[in-house]
């Protein structure tokens, strides 16, 4: 599944990353393959918010679409 | 010396050195800036705002403050003016977020491996204390290599503590295996920072140095985060749970219909400051009672008997258009409390932490026209003053985003001076025929963004943003931005506005005004079916947006007029000001495409709905 299909509240792990300047950008933010983040909110097809380790980002729905994960029970 | 030096602002004479402040944005960089070298530097919350490097003096040596950025690299402006004034430091001090040092350390370490001798700041220590999170600061030296200084810069606590460590800056512990590869490197690069900018693959430094960039970006990246999270693993002790009132209003800002609500509450509140409060009473009083009622009959009295008002210069001087008058009177009194009140209502949704929240929210509804979110910001600012919105266009990803959004600016956002005008005129028309109009403005939008999305090829950027904490504006800080930034601006437009004072005076006494009217009458009067008169308010609205929708309200309009006219003069031409912004911005080929397709679109779609309505 892709980081677009998680329901808020919903916590993942990034497992890959395609693109190397997205993979780059992440990195920087602290989100790196293995990271775990959890779904702080979705807007309807816009973008994903993520929250991990006191931290939120907004990821556009194009690129969250992109990045592989797998979810967390 | 590097050849970066010579390159920017901070160049320096022999002996001083470089004291340069580093950190992710809104990490408040900018207050140790103020505090140490009393002079104000521009802080914000919304990254990427200031490009302009703060430059002050501590003692014998020089402050430099830097853009906001993630890293030390060139993936926007921000970063590379960042990365040639970081080349240049003697000294860095680096101010981290104590809230998120997963993501600050990065950077730090980054730092750490260049060797430039650093201090910590580790900001916001009270606020991490309210949430819980312990730092074990100690610790944290021991494994950066470099003092540690817990800060709390906007309750002035520990500024003097990290200026008092200044002399104990050292260069901190580099990743043995990124020491070792950058240490391979220096036979061919003279310094460190240098060469570690080479190993990470950047090309303009590389070139700089005549060597090809190594490829080892990924790698050297990948050990430096495994580093930051490892440290923060060890040094920082994190609840599980935060359940928090500004988590809820975060939250709030996006949820579809609560986010509506509040930009609803937003927009309403923004239009109560500058559009009733300032643009009515504060206006009325500056414009009417202090500059029409006293400036303009005093400076009257002096010039009239040295220079007579009928003359040609005394027109120039104190006309009806003059220098001295109208210009002085615009300048003051309409434009500064206008440009005052926009910063005030702007610093306070960057303090906030709103406007990251906005671009998120409106980012679907963006990407309809080619654009993300983050466009947002510029579009909003275009309707206080299209230059800026235009200049503020750097902050998009790519030069395709660049291009739509500036035309949209450009050709269809009003700015807060016009739309004061436009607003009053409207008012006059009552409801039906406003919502024509609105309606006309908003179907050229989406057309306009919907074909040059189609026709500009390329691909736009997604949003990627962070978010920053929703926080409660500091009024000093508020103040200090608003105070700072409306100098700046009347610095850059006053000129403009006595050149295009003087312009249309010139055209006055010359007769060119009368020329110029018989010349598009054909157009005013046969396609607008507008009086002929109109034509004064374009050559004006070519001055200034307001100027020239003001020009109308002097004419005997019919409603449906009143809204033809104001159709045109929106989508018309952006003022002088703008258009010298726009050429510079956008260079010559866009620049002028946008300028004569705006005459185009004006009076295309003004004549249209003209042969409609009329």
């Amino acid at each position: 599944m892709s980081l677009n299909d998680l329901r808020r509240g919903q916590c993942g792990t990034i497992i890959n990353v395609p693109d190397e300047n997205l993979r780059i950008q992440l990195l920087r933010f602290g989100i790196i393959n293995g990271t775990q983040v959890s779904c702080h909110c979705k807007l309807p097809f816009g973008p994903v918010v993520l929250k991990y380790g006191g931290q939120e980002i907004a990821i556009g729905r194009d690129i969250a679409r992109q990045v592989t994960i797998k979810a967390v029970l | 010396m590097s050849p970066s030096c010579c390159s920017n602002t901070a160049c320096v004479e022999a002996g001083q050195r470089n004291i340069v402040l580093v950190g992710n944005p809104n990490v408040g960089k900018s207050i140790f800036f103020s505090a140490w070298s009393g002079i104000y530097a521009d802080v914000s919350n919304f990254p990427g705002t200031t490009v302009e490097i703060s430059r002050g003096k501590i003692g014998e040596d020089i402050l430099l403050d830097t853009p906001g950025v993630y890293g030390v690299s060139s993936f926007n402006d921000e970063e590379r003016v960042a990365r040639d004034v970081i080349l240049t430091a003697d000294l860095v001090v680096n101010v981290v977020d104590a809230t998120h040092l997963e993501r600050d350390l990065f950077l730090s370490l980054q730092l750490a491996d260049m060797a430039i001798p650093m201090v910590v700041a580790l900001n916001f220590c009270d606020e991490a204390e309210i949430l819980g999170i312990r730092v074990d600061t100690k610790l944290l030296e021991e494994r950066l290599g470099v003092p540690v200084v817990s800060t709390s810069a906007v309750k002035n606590r520990g500024l003097k503590e990290v200026f008092a460590a200044l002399p104990l800056a050292r260069a901190g512990l580099s990743h043995p295996e990124i020491d070792q590869a950058v240490i391979n490197l220096l036979d061919r690069i003279d310094t460190r920072p240098e060469a570690l900018m080479v190993l990470e693959g950047d090309e303009v430094v590389a070139e700089r140095h005549g060597v090809a960039p190594e490829n080892d970006r990924e790698r050297v990246y990948l050990l430096r985060r495994q580093r930051a999270n490892d440290i923060v693993a060890a040094t920082v002790n994190r609840p599980e749970k935060s359940a928090r009132f500004r988590d809820l209003l975060g939250r709030l800002c996006l949820h579809p219909a609560s986010g509506l609500l509040i930009l609803g509450a937003v927009l309403w509140g923004c239009y109560q400051l500058i559009g009733v409060w300032v643009a009515g009473d504060i206006v009325g009083l500056t414009e009417e009672a202090i500059m029409q009622g006293h400036w303009e009959p005093w400076i009257r009295g002096l010039v009239d008997p040295l220079v007579a008002e009928s003359s040609v210069l005394g027109q120039i001087l104190i006309g009806e258009f003059g220098l001295l008058t109208m210009t002085i009177t615009y300048l003051l009194g309409l434009l500064l409390p206008l440009v005052v009140g926009f910063y005030v209502a702007l610093s306070l949704l960057e303090d906030s932490g709103y406007l990251p929240r906005l671009a998120t929210f409106v980012d679907r509804l963006m990407t309809s026209i080619g654009l993300n979110g983050r466009a947002i910001i510029p579009v909003i600012l275009g309707f206080g003053c299209v230059q800026l919105g235009t200049i503020t266009t750097r902050i998009l990803g790519c030069k395709r985003e660049r291009t739509i959004a500036t035309a949209i600016l450009n050709f269809v956002v009003p700015c807060s001076a016009q739309i004061g005008v436009i607003a009053g005129m409207l008012a006059a028309v009552g409801f039906m025929l406003s919502l024509t109009y609105v309606a006309v403005i908003f179907t050229c939008l989406a057309v306009l963004g919907t074909v040059l999305n189609k026709v500009i090829p390329g691909q736009s950027s997604a949003l990627l943003i962070d978010l920053p904490p929703m926080r409660l504006p500091r009024p000093a800080n508020v103040l200090r931005k608003t105070v700072i930034r409306s100098f700046f601006f009347m610095k850059e437009a006053y000129i403009w506005f006595f050149a295009g004072s003087l312009g249309v005076s010139l055209l006055q006494v010359s007769g060119g005004l009368k020329a110029w009217q018989d010349l598009v009458a054909p157009l005013t009067v046969g396609w607008l079916h507008l009086p002929k008169e109109a034509a004064t308010a374009f050559v004006m609205g070519m001055v200034r947006r307001d100027f020239g929708a003001a020009g109308l309200t002097d004419l005997a309009l019919s409603p449906w007029q009143v809204v033809v006219s104001l159709v045109v003069i929106t989508l018309f031409v952006p003022c002088i000001a703008s258009l010298m912004i726009l050429f510079k911005e956008r260079g010559f080929k866009e620049a002028t495409t946008v300028w004569l397709g705006a005459w185009i679109l004006a009076f295309g779609v003004g004549g249209l709905l003209a042969q409609i309505v009329l």
